[in-house]
């Protein structure tokens, strides 16, 4: 592990890691909520794929009805607040706030929806109730946001809710693959805890097709909602792929959200394929792990990358650097990774490197969604959108409950 | 630059702007400093029998973020000895002979004690004298304030009293307390009053807390009603103030106070009748500095427009003021959007659709794919109310267009007697048909 960067001090790993968007004040939170207009069928609202009520829950931070707020986001997006941490807010509440449109800040929605959701985890508030038992059945494959979106509305019409985890920890990528900065898995388990409060049974450590067939649980169960995420991450396909050294991105990120921060081993010189969001949460952290330098290799161009813009803007202020129009060829090394060759427009080049961090993507998991449907099987989340945003699946865990509610005679929903 | 100078009931200051009677102006050292930051004139807080105040003697109503839009007060009077008073109302006039310095006063209602009162008070210099018959609490139920200024025959008595010593002008300050202050303005003006101050504090309890269910501002858990003042009192103020310039009976000359805190409120009271006008929440909110902007504000715009002294402001708008009766009935408004301003937050919409006339049609996310806009004013239903373009958050986004209709204006004093002919009116909001 020599060549590897020493770990830094802890201090200085606790800083880099520390929340990026630092909550509101009390203060500043009824400062912010007093300039929203309260327009009338708003269009953060509209923006919103779990169509939060955006104008009510910042009125109700400005009158003091913290509780009420909480329940006015939750009640629309069980994920509420990982929502509120990892968002990509600019591209959909706050980019369609109307301030925009007379040259002022947009309202801070992010940050006003973490102040009401703070407000509720931090004191365990039990905002909603289970339903009065109607004897149904439902499994939830995936605890993750879309499963457990599902399951808070399953629960509070009143089903028996089974979710089966095949990681040791509810949350999915909540808990282990988002940016640590944005959040830490406490937080992201205290969350799913708010919906598992309602009643919820969880199996964890539980892989269907492993441990149980997903045809024995459509046998036993009136219905089951699939929110498995993707498969595995693409691999490069190039030599030296299976050099000590080269990961994926979300191992490398699970690694460093489910240990201490100093043993998640970090190159001195990392290079990252690929230039999703993926791709810059691993640079970014690679480089706040103590990378002397880190870089996104990519085979096109700054204009083609498919991070947002925001992401980009942050990991070129943590220092990470950019080759565009670099196509890895081969990675170089005996027994581990030496450098990276890589295609350029002006001739094959090597960069120099001791780590590669694969995020090119990940497969989708078509076991799950098969090609006839069956009628008591509903899918959600990554693994039938191929991979969006946490409110993307929350949006479609709330829907497939609501298909399940409306098959099994329910009255709405 | 425009001439400041202001002169009310012969009370002469370089600006119109004088502290009023309260909390400011308690001592030398507040007065000096006010002088000192540009004040023209100050009304020393009101000096009478010494006084206990309470603890806990101020209240604020906040709206929207914004503290102090409205205020109150369970102050009293002065709590200082009459001598500290008057040594340092001689010291100020003394070191400040060019401002005006006014007293406020309050004894009880006797004959002998008034004329004490305003003996020495003039042997202590002041320019003039103000009668607080208006204080809303505490004092009232003593039988002086606004028990006072609530009884017309009570306040020309004792404005009788007075003016049976008083050598400088004597100004009533009048309490909004009452049905219609004009009876009350007439009656100064038969007791021999100078000029008038008005509006005093209104009635108020300022909030409850929910917490301790004590009235606000609570004194060991209880309290009772206060004088309530500041910007949200301003528009009570502005009409007391033209009720009372504007009538014939009255005819004397008024200091403008009531939630005064820019130089355009200042310059509204003015226009209005006003000689003098008068601040004091707004510098317990801000503090003396304020003063600047009142007067550099004031001289700019009357040098913009065109105003040389106040005397060519004082009672510009209030040959405007008039009775309902006599409002044109044929002056056709319509809203109108400037889409190149609108922001789409509808707000107009559904103050229109749920609070006022339907008259703004909205159209949905695949009607404004084709074209149209999120919002459109319905010309034939709209009455011309305004609502929209007071919620609109856009300056000039909505304004109010007058539509000629070629009727000459007719009043309902006029109609009603069968003279002159209403314009076409959409038949909808026309529903009780006349003559």
């Amino acid at each position: 592990m020599t060549h590897y960067a020493p770990p830094l001090p802890a201090a200085e790993l606790e800083r880099n890691f520390a929340d990026i968007a630092p909550p509101l004040t009390p203060d500043a939170a009824i400062a912010e909520a007093h300039r929203c207009l309260y327009c009338f069928d708003a269009p953060c609202t509209k923006a919103c794929p779990t169509h939060i009520d955006v104008p009510a829950f910042i009125k109700k931070i400005a009158t003091g009805n913290l509780r009420g707020s909480a329940r006015v986001i939750l009640d629309a997006n069980p994920m509420g607040h990982s929502c509120a941490r990892a968002c990509p807010v600019e591209v959909l509440c706050e980019g369609a706030c109307v301030l925009n449109d007379r040259d002022v800040k947009p309202i801070n929605i992010a940050l006003l929806q973490r102040h009401a959701t703070d407000y509720a985890l931090e004191r365990k508030l039990r905002l909603f109730a289970p339903g009065r038992p109607n004897g149904k059945r439902v499994a939830i494959v995936g605890a993750g946001p879309a499963g457990l979106s599902c399951a808070q509305d399953l629960r509070r019409w009143g089903y028996a809710v089974t979710v089966l985890e095949a990681q040791d920890k509810p949350g999915g990528l909540n808990t282990y693959g988002i940016a640590e900065y944005k959040m830490r898995p406490a937080t992201a388990l205290a969350e799913a805890q708010m919906v598992l409060d309602l009643g919820v049974e969880l199996r964890t450590g539980v892989v269907v097709g492993r441990d149980v067939g997903l045809e024995t649980l459509l046998e036993e169960y009136d219905a089951v909602f699939v929110g498995v995420g993707l498969g595995s991450n693409r691999g490069l396909g190039i030599p030296g792929e299976e050099l000590v050294g080269v990961v994926d991105a979300l191992s490398f990120i699970a690694h460093l959200k489910s240990h201490p921060y100093s043993e998640t081993p970090v190159g001195r010189r990392v290079a990252v394929i690929g230039a999703g969001n993926t791709a810059i949460d691993a640079v970014t952290q690679a480089k706040r792990l103590g990378a002397e330098r880190a870089m996104i290799v990519y085979r096109r161009g700054e204009a083609d990358m498919r991070c947002y813009h925001y992401e980009y803007e942050l990991a070129k202020r943590d220092g990470c650097e950019f080759r565009f129009h670099a196509s890895p060829r081969r990675v170089l090394g005996n027994a581990r990774v030496e450098g990276l060759e890589v295609e350029t427009p002006a001739g094959v080049e090597v960069i120099a490197c001791d780590m590669v961090i694969k995020a090119l993507g990940q497969t989708p998991r078509a076991e799950f969604v098969p090609p006839a449907a069956h009628p008591k099987l509903f899918v959600g989340g990554d693994c039938a959108n191929g991979g969006a945003e946490i409110v993307n699946a929350a949006a479609e865990g709330k829907k497939g409950a609501a298909a399940i509610h409306r098959m099994l005679g329910g009255g709405h929903g | 630059m425009a001439d400041l100078r202001a002169n009310c009931a012969g009370i002469e200051s370089p600006n119109p702007f004088w502290l009023a009677s309260g909390p400011p102006t308690n001592t030398y050292g507040q007065v000096a400093r006010a002088f000192d930051a540009g004040w023209g004139g100050a009304v020393w807080k009101t000096i009478g029998e010494p006084i206990i105040n309470v603890y806990s003697r101020y209240g604020s109503v906040d709206l929207g973020g914004n503290r102090v839009m409205g205020f109150n007060n369970i102050e009293l009077i002065t709590d200082r000895p009459l001598e500290d008073n008057f040594r340092e109302i001689a010291e100020v006039k003394r070191d400040y002979p060019r401002n005006a310095l006014v007293v406020s006063l309050m004894v009880e209602s006797k004959r002998e004690a008034w004329h004490e009162i305003v003996k020495r008070t003039e042997d202590a210099g002041a320019d003039g004298l103000e009668l607080n018959f208006g204080c809303p609490h505490g004092m009232s139920e003593r039988g002086m304030g606004s028990a006072v200024g609530q009884v017309p025959e009570y306040t020309a008595r004792i404005l009788g009293w007075v003016k049976e010593v008083a050598t400088r002008p004597v100004l009533a300050k009048l309490t909004p307390n009452v049905t219609d202050v004009t009876y009350i303005a007439r009656a100064a003006r038969q007791g021999g009053a100078d000029g008038l101050s008005l509006i005093n504090t209104i009635n108020s309890i300022m909030g409850v807390d929910l917490t301790t269910f004590a009235p606000l501002p609570a004194v060991g858990g209880k309290s009772s009603h206060g004088g309530y003042c500041g910007p949200a009192v301003k528009p009570i103020a502005l009409h007391m103030v033209s009720a009372v310039a504007g009538d014939r009976d009255v005819g004397l000359p008024v200091s403008g106070i009531g939630g005064i805190a820019t130089w355009r409120d200042a310059a509204e009271f003015i226009a209005l009748g006003a000689s003098s006008v008068q601040v004091c929440t707004a510098v317990m909110h801000y503090g003396f500095r304020i003063v600047e902007d009142l007067a550099d504000g004031l001289s700019n715009w009357m040098d913009e427009v065109g105003l040389r002294t106040l005397d060519d402001l004082r009672g510009k708008a209030l040959p405007n003021v008039t009775t309902w009766e006599q409002l044109d009935l044929n002056y056709h408004l319509v809203a109108e959007i400037d889409y190149d301003k609108c922001i789409e937050c509808e707000l107009c919409y559904v103050a229109c659709e749920d609070g006022a006339h339907q008259a703004i049609r909205r159209h949905d996310d695949a009607d404004r794919a084709g074209g149209r806009h999120a919002v459109e004013i319905i010309e034939e239903a709209c009455v011309g109310c305004n609502l929209c373009s007071l919620v609109c958050p856009v300056d000039g986004c909505i304004a109010m267009k007058q539509i000629p209709n070629g009727a000459p204006p007719v009043s309902w004093k006029d109609f009603t007697a069968g003279r002159g002919r209403l314009a076409p009116r959409p038949e909808h909001f026309h529903v009780a048909r006349f003559g």
